[in-house]
């Protein structure tokens, strides 16, 4: 699995970081998603794909 | 249980768009109908009161999926069409070009229409937004430096007021409340809104009812407020609410109240779901019915709303999310967890409202109801468990 993310679009809403926070975090002064593991083990799959659907700017991409 | 080998989704906003992409990763490989009343493929709304209206997107970018994506969904698109009203006994659908559809499942995710003044409307220059036409059909007035008012400052009326003074116009925000967002966030934050709008130049007519529009040649000139003020108007914006879309379902026997009527797990009756703005459902949590009009719930509504619809009445779950919304204003980003009720009493728990910076809890009745950051998305999701003590997510 490999995760592409698009800081311009993010909002900064922190809801990947609530569906998948081995994956993702926030940056502090303005909440835009950090990448934590652009590649991470297939088992977190389900987290990763209800982090790109929960996330509200289409910002994360997930190719499996 | 019928069989499931068709299902219509009616709406093709966020929402619907969700709900067939979650029956397709659900394994339904049956026939997928989808209905939108726009001839364009899904796009989202959040950003057509700021970046599309500003210019700073060009109006593509605000689509949801490439279009190869939303093919791979293997869609009956039927867009450009309206429906005109459902039969749940029947399970069909009816198009305003004439066609029927037989469904085993229907998803209803019609959203919204604007709320319309009882006046003003026929004149040119009075606008609502909450299509991508409608964005655009405003931007290309403000182009021309019109003065402008917007009447509502909840979050779309807030908004425009942002982006249009972000445009350099000279703009008045106008409310019945005393502040901008009173009935979202109370008028203590919404005191805060207020100063954040007047430091950017915006002049707010709070606790003001508006009486009537004045036009000349079938113009707007002016918008005239209950204390007899004359607001000269190029533009007019009214952002006063929305209504869910469900007046093609009046006849349908399908439960009607503030939008459709659902249990816990988002069904209306048997073989009917509904998910987004246009669906009130008894939350789990909540104390009683809720419905949400907000961009995270219309997806993850539309995602249970789908599983269920397959799983069957008897395995589906309920729908318990705690409600998560946010504006940007200016360079302010305001995002609120749960329920900030205008009567709660607010408590900061981190930074300072003087810096611009922070996050309060709203506690009501011994809880915490709700969680507002201002400019502080990474600590307010550190405060979100209080929430979560009191609700699951």
């Amino acid at each position: 699995m490999k995760i592409t993310i698009d800081e311009d679009r993010c909002v900064g809403a922190g809801q990947c970081v609530l569906a998948a926070a081995e994956v993702f975090d926030q940056r502090d002064e303005d909440g835009i998603v950090v990448l934590l593991d652009p590649t991470p083990p297939q088992e977190l799959l389900a987290q990763v794909q209800d982090a790109a659907t929960r996330c509200p700017a289409l910002a994360i991409e997930v190719e499996k | 249980m019928p069989s499931m080998d068709r299902i219509v989704v009616v709406g093709a906003s966020a929402a619907g768009l969700t709900a067939a992409d979650t029956l397709r990763r659900g394994g339904f490989t049956g026939t997928l109908t989808m209905v939108g009343d726009e001839l364009r493929l899904p796009y989202d709304r959040p950003p057509l009161s700021k970046q599309i209206l500003a210019g700073d997107w060009e109006p593509h970018k605000a689509t949801l999926r490439p279009e190869r994506d939303v093919q791979s969904l293997a869609l009956h698109l039927k867009l450009g069409c309206r429906a005109t009203g459902a039969d749940p006994v029947a399970r069909t659908v009816t198009l305003d070009n004439g066609e029927h559809l037989d469904y085993d499942g229907l998803i209803i995710a019609t959203g919204l229409r604007p709320r319309r003044l009882p006046f003003g409307h026929d004149l040119a220059g009075v606008h609502v937004l909450r299509s991508l036409d409608d964005a655009l059909t405003l931007r290309a007035q403000l182009l021309a430096r019109p003065r402008v008012v917007v009447i509502g400052a909840g979050f779309l009326g807030s908004e425009i007021a942002a982006t249009a003074r972000g445009l350099g116009l000279d703009v008045t925000l106008v409310d019945v409340e005393p502040t901008p967002l009173a009935r979202q966030v109370g008028s203590e934050i919404g005191q805060l809104v207020a100063e954040t709008h007047r430091d950017h130049g915006v002049s707010l007519r709070m606790r003001r009812h508006v009486t009537s529009m004045t036009g000349e040649n079938g113009r707007v000139t002016a918008v005239v407020l209950d204390d007899g003020t004359r607001l000269p108007a190029d533009v007019v914006v009214v952002a006063i609410g929305s209504t869910p879309a469900t007046d093609w379902l009046a006849d349908s026997g399908i439960p009607l109240g503030d939008g459709v009527l659902c249990d816990p797990t988002c069904r209306a009756v048997s073989g009917v779901y509904a998910a987004g703005d246009v669906a009130n459902w008894a939350h789990p949590l909540a104390g009683g019915r809720i419905r949400l009009e907000q961009r995270t719930n219309a997806t993850q509504q539309a995602v249970i709303a789908a599983r269920n619809l397959l799983a069957g009445p008897n395995r589906a779950l309920p729908y318990a999310p705690i409600p998560f919304g946010w504006t940007d204003q200016y360079d302010t980003k305001i995002q609120i967890h749960g329920w900030c009720s205008p009567d709660a009493h607010i408590e900061v728990v981190d930074g300072d409202p003087g810096s611009r910076r922070f996050v309060a809890l709203y506690h009501a009745d011994g809880k915490v109801v709700g969680a507002l950051g201002w400019n502080s998305p990474r600590a307010l999701l550190q405060h979100r468990s209080r929430l979560t003590e009191h609700a699951a997510v």
